[in-house]
Order: C-alpha cells, then sequence, then structure tokens
C-alpha cells in the first residue's frame, strides 16, 4: 500500500501509486510525500510533450509516478541540494493532460490548476498537491538526494530523480473534483467590506498568465 | 564646485554584496509584520501556515539556504547624484558584473533567459538586472536591489482607467487584481500600487511603491487613508496566508501617485509576495 495513515490524520504516500491509492486522498488532507519524485517544470515539460508528439520514450516512465514543479537554487558544497521550493502550477496546465493520459498519478506544484486540468485529474484519477509556496528553504529540509536524468543543459529546469523524506503537502485538487483553495478561501470573505464584484470571486487559477517562481 | 569620482568597482561591489544578503535575510519589518499576521490570524490553518513562513525566514537567515529558490528578476533602483563621476568603466556593466558575482558566489538561482520569444535559454548569472535610474542632487550613489519573485510578478495588473472611474475604480482594480492573484503570489504580502502618470509610469510607480519601507504609511495623509481602506479590504478577501482562508493576506498596502493627463487615469498594481528580498546603500 503506498498510503498509509498516521494517527494525527496526515498521510504518508510513496509513489508509484495506483488508482486506489489516489483515491484515499481526498482535498485538505495533509500529505508526507517519501520515495523518488521527479522534477520538471517549464521547459522541461515543453520538452517532454515535443518527445511525446514524436512518438519517442521519455527519461522516465511516468506511469503511477509523482511530478514535482521546482527549479532548485545551486546546492552549497556538502549539501544535497539548494531551496526547493514549488513554482506555479497552472504555467504546467497545457502540458499536463498529456502526461495523464500515460499514466501520472500525482503533481506537486503551487497554486490553483484550471478547469481542463481539474477534469483531466478526475477522468484519469489522479491527484494535485500544494507544497508552500516561497518556503524553499525548509523544503530543502526534506529532500535527501537529486539526480539530474535528463536535459542537463536545462540547468535548474532539468528532470531530476530526487528522494524525498516526509515532504509535506496539501491536496487541492482531489480525484472526486474538489478544489481545496475555493473551499478553504470562501468562509473567510467578509462580503460586507467588500464591493459587490468581489463579493463571489474565488481564484482558482483560470485566469492571468500563470504565475511564477 | 567639486565633483566627486567613484569607481565602478565600488557598484559591484555593494550590487554583489545585497544580492546574496537579501536573498538570506529580509528586511527586519518583514520579520515583525510576519509575527504581527501571525498574531493576529484568526483561521487555525493560517497561523500553522505562518508558523512555517516564519521558520522558514529563520532558516533562511542562518545563510545557508535562500528564502526561496526563485531568487527573482534582480531589479535595481539607482540614483546617481549629479556631483558623482563614476570611473572604470559602464556603470551598467559594473551592476551586471556585481549579479554575476553575487549570484555565483551566493548559490543563487539564475532565473534569466536571455530572450522572451526566440531562444529562452538561460543567461545561468541572472544578468542582465533591470535598472530604473534617476539623477539626483548631491554626491552619492544609492542602490536599491530587489529579488523579485516571478510568481507574483506575473500576477501584476495594468489599466488605463477613465477619469469617470475615480477612487473607487481604482479601488475595485486593486481589490480585484489581489483576488485573482489567489495562491500564485504567495500571500501574505505587500501590494504595491502606482496611480497616474502615463502607460509606463504606472507600472515603474507601482513598483516603487514596493520599494518603500514595509508598512510606513504614505506622507500624504489622503494616500495613507487610502493605503489603510485598501489593507482592510484586502484582507476581507480571505485569500490567508499561501491562499488557504484567513484574515492575513496582505501586510501592507503602498501607494503611489502622480500628475497625469486630462484624459486619463493610469493604475498599475505590483504584487510582492512574502519573500520580500530588498535593500539599499549609499556609496
Amino acid at each position: 500500500m503506498a498510503v498509509e495513515t498516521l494517527d494525527d490524520g496526515r498521510k504518508r504516500i510513496t509513489a508509484p501509486l495506483s488508482e486506489d491509492d489516489v483515491r484515499e486522498l481526498e482535498a485538505g488532507d495533509v500529505v508526507l510525500v517519501s520515495g523518488t519524485i521527479y522534477t520538471a517544470r517549464d521547459a522541461a515539460h515543453k520538452v517532454l510533450i515535443e518527445m511525446l508528439d514524436r512518438g519517442e520514450e521519455l527519461p522516465f516512465d511516468p506511469s503511477g509516478q509523482i511530478v514535482y514543479y521546482v527549479g532548485p537554487t545551486p546546492e552549497r558544497p556538502g549539501n544535497v541540494i539548494g531551496s526547493a521550493g514549488p513554482t506555479t502550477a497552472s504555467r504546467m496546465d497545457r502540458y499536463t493532460p498529456r502526461l495523464l493520459e500515460i499514466g501520472l498519478k500525482g503533481i506537486i506544484g503551487k497554486g490553483g490548476r484550471g478547469p481542463a486540468v481539474r477534469e483531466e485529474l478526475k477522468k484519469h484519477t489522479a491527484v494535485y498537491m500544494a507544497a508552500l509556496g516561497g518556503g524553499g528553504a525548509l523544503a530543502a529540509l526534506q529532500v535527501r538526494s537529486q539526480k539530474v536524468i535528463a536535459f542537463e543543459e536545462l540547468g535548474t529546469e532539468a528532470v531530476r530523480a530526487m528522494e524525498l523524506e516526509d515532504f509535506p503537502v496539501w491536496v487541492v485538487n482531489d480525484c472526486a473534483g474538489r478544489d481545496f483553495y475555493a473551499e478553504t478561501i470562501a468562509p473567510w470573505r467578509r462580503n460586507g467590506l467588500l464591493p459587490e464584484d468581489l463579493h463571489f470571486v474565488v481564484n482558482s487559477g483560470d485566469k492571468g498568465n500563470g504565475g511564477g517562481t | 564646485m567639486t565633483v566627486r569620482e567613484i569607481d565602478s568597482s565600488e557598484i559591484t561591489r555593494v550590487v554583489r554584496e545585497l544580492c546574496i544578503d537579501i536573498n538570506y535575510n529580509v528586511p527586519e519589518e518583514m520579520v515583525s509584520l510576519m509575527r504581527e499576521a501571525r498574531e493576529k490570524e484568526e483561521s487555525p490553518l493560517g497561523r500553522q501556515i505562518l508558523d512555517l513562513l516564519i521558520r522558514n525566514q529563520d532558516l533562511a537567515a542562518e545563510g545557508e539556504y535562500p528564502y526561496c529558490q526563485d531568487t527573482g528578476y534582480t531589479v535595481v533602483f539607482l540614483d546617481i547624484g549629479q556631483d558623482v563621476h563614476v570611473t572604470g568603466g559602464d556603470v551598467y556593466a559594473a551592476i551586471d558584473e556585481g549579479v554575476r558575482q553575487g549570484y555565483s558566489e551566493g548559490y543563487l538561482r539564475g532565473s534569466i533567459v536571455r530572450d522572451p520569444l526566440f531562444d529562452r535559454k538561460n543567461t545561468g548569472d541572472n544578468t542582465p538586472a533591470f535598472v530604473h535610474t534617476r539623477i539626483v542632487p548631491g554626491d552619492e550613489i544609492r542602490i536599491q536591489v530587489d529579488a523579485k519573485g516571478a510568481g507574483s510578478e506575473n500576477m501584476g495588473k495594468h489599466a488605463m482607467l477613465k477619469p469617470a472611474d475615480g477612487l473607487d475604480g481604482v479601488k475595485l482594480f486593486v481589490l480585484k487584481a489581489v483576488a485573482e492573484s489567489g495562491p500564485n503570489a504567495c500571500p501574505p504580502g505587500i501590494i504595491g500600487v502606482g496611480v497616474g502618470g502615463n502607460f509606463e509610469m504606472s507600472a515603474v510607480l507601482a513598483k516603487k511603491a514596493l520599494m518603500r519601507k514595509v508598512g510606513q504609511p504614505s506622507p500624504d495623509p489622503q494616500i495613507a487613508e487610502l493605503e489603510a481602506e485598501l489593507y482592510e479590504k484586502c484582507n476581507a478577501l480571505g485569500l490567508g496566508p499561501e491562499a488557504l482562508g484567513g484574515t492575513q493576506t496582505v501586510l501592507a498596502v503602498h501607494v503611489e501617485t502622480m500628475a497625469t493627463h486630462i484624459a486619463s487615469l493610469p493604475v498599475a498594481v505590483n504584487i510582492e509576495c512574502h519573500a520580500h528580498r530588498t535593500g539599499a546603500r549609499v556609496i
């Protein structure tokens, strides 16, 4: 079993994840990710999708795996890695469905996903999780090893196999279609203080050009 | 009249030191404002998140891991006294050399691609810096360096409103920008608002607003009142820390204004995340 529920309600997961594993992860769950995951962000996604278009084999098999959207800082001598927090996930929205189609089961980033990706997560029984945005120093402490496995020329954007130990994330979009951001923000909006236009606006990554870091 | 000579290597040295320092040590007012936000936050999850972010701030200050892996665009506000003569080479080359040295020696990430459209190849050393130069009275050079993360920068908004939209139109525009930035801008952060000028001046004003000491109100009482109102309303949006719900969405709202055209009401919103990394030195 790749999902273990701890006494305090948190869940520890290790890839590969089956569809049954994914179904155990619900929006709002605090999840500790351990084991090997793969990193890829903007430039790597572009190349991965181009490889799929050409019918080539990817540098790793995404089936059942977890991809983490991160571009770390260079590691100091003696350290495993530099700062390594998440980047904005919605920039990868254009690429994500292709990877879900070939079996990717988990994604770690920050911020919301667009409606199309949320729908694809349901369709393919996969899960999107957010790590602590801007918490790059803390994130580094949960990384046990990292190795560039492809696209070394992309530098910080290269694909890495990264071994994590109890890396904390929140489930944002589960395979039932829930969106944790929408659920958590709504009760705190004080409509009485705001112009009417803002009474029901809840962002979930559908707008704007897609964030960064 | 005497002219003071400053060697461009001094500029390089200061930029290098600031690049390293700010990426590990946020300004002291950010340390206190984050702790105040932790006291004020009503959401239990929001308080947990602020505890983590404060730990992250402390860990970065130990000097091993930068605060955030996005060590930013290097933005430089350069105020050159008109009685200064810079010797020993090109001023902008000296700034880029400082960035190059600082990012390499400080184990900071190069995040700049050399061309936006046709060749998105990382320059590797975070150059070029984006420099705003002003000639000012005096015989000193003031250099403020800002490491601006793209997650919040990408959430910026700009509009040419109509004069008839007025103050209410500006307020609504700012609040919508913050609401729509959601988790992408890594709240709680700072909202820089530029109103007036023309198309580009309003955007520069918004960035300049972020360079102010955080939480220090505008010296203009009317603008200070607007800042206080926007601060309260931004926090009423309920995004909270990391936009997982709560009462602390922004730590401060800074507004800068300037003259504008009879036909125009330009407004720009430049959002800063909780990783506000800036510092200034005078040579």
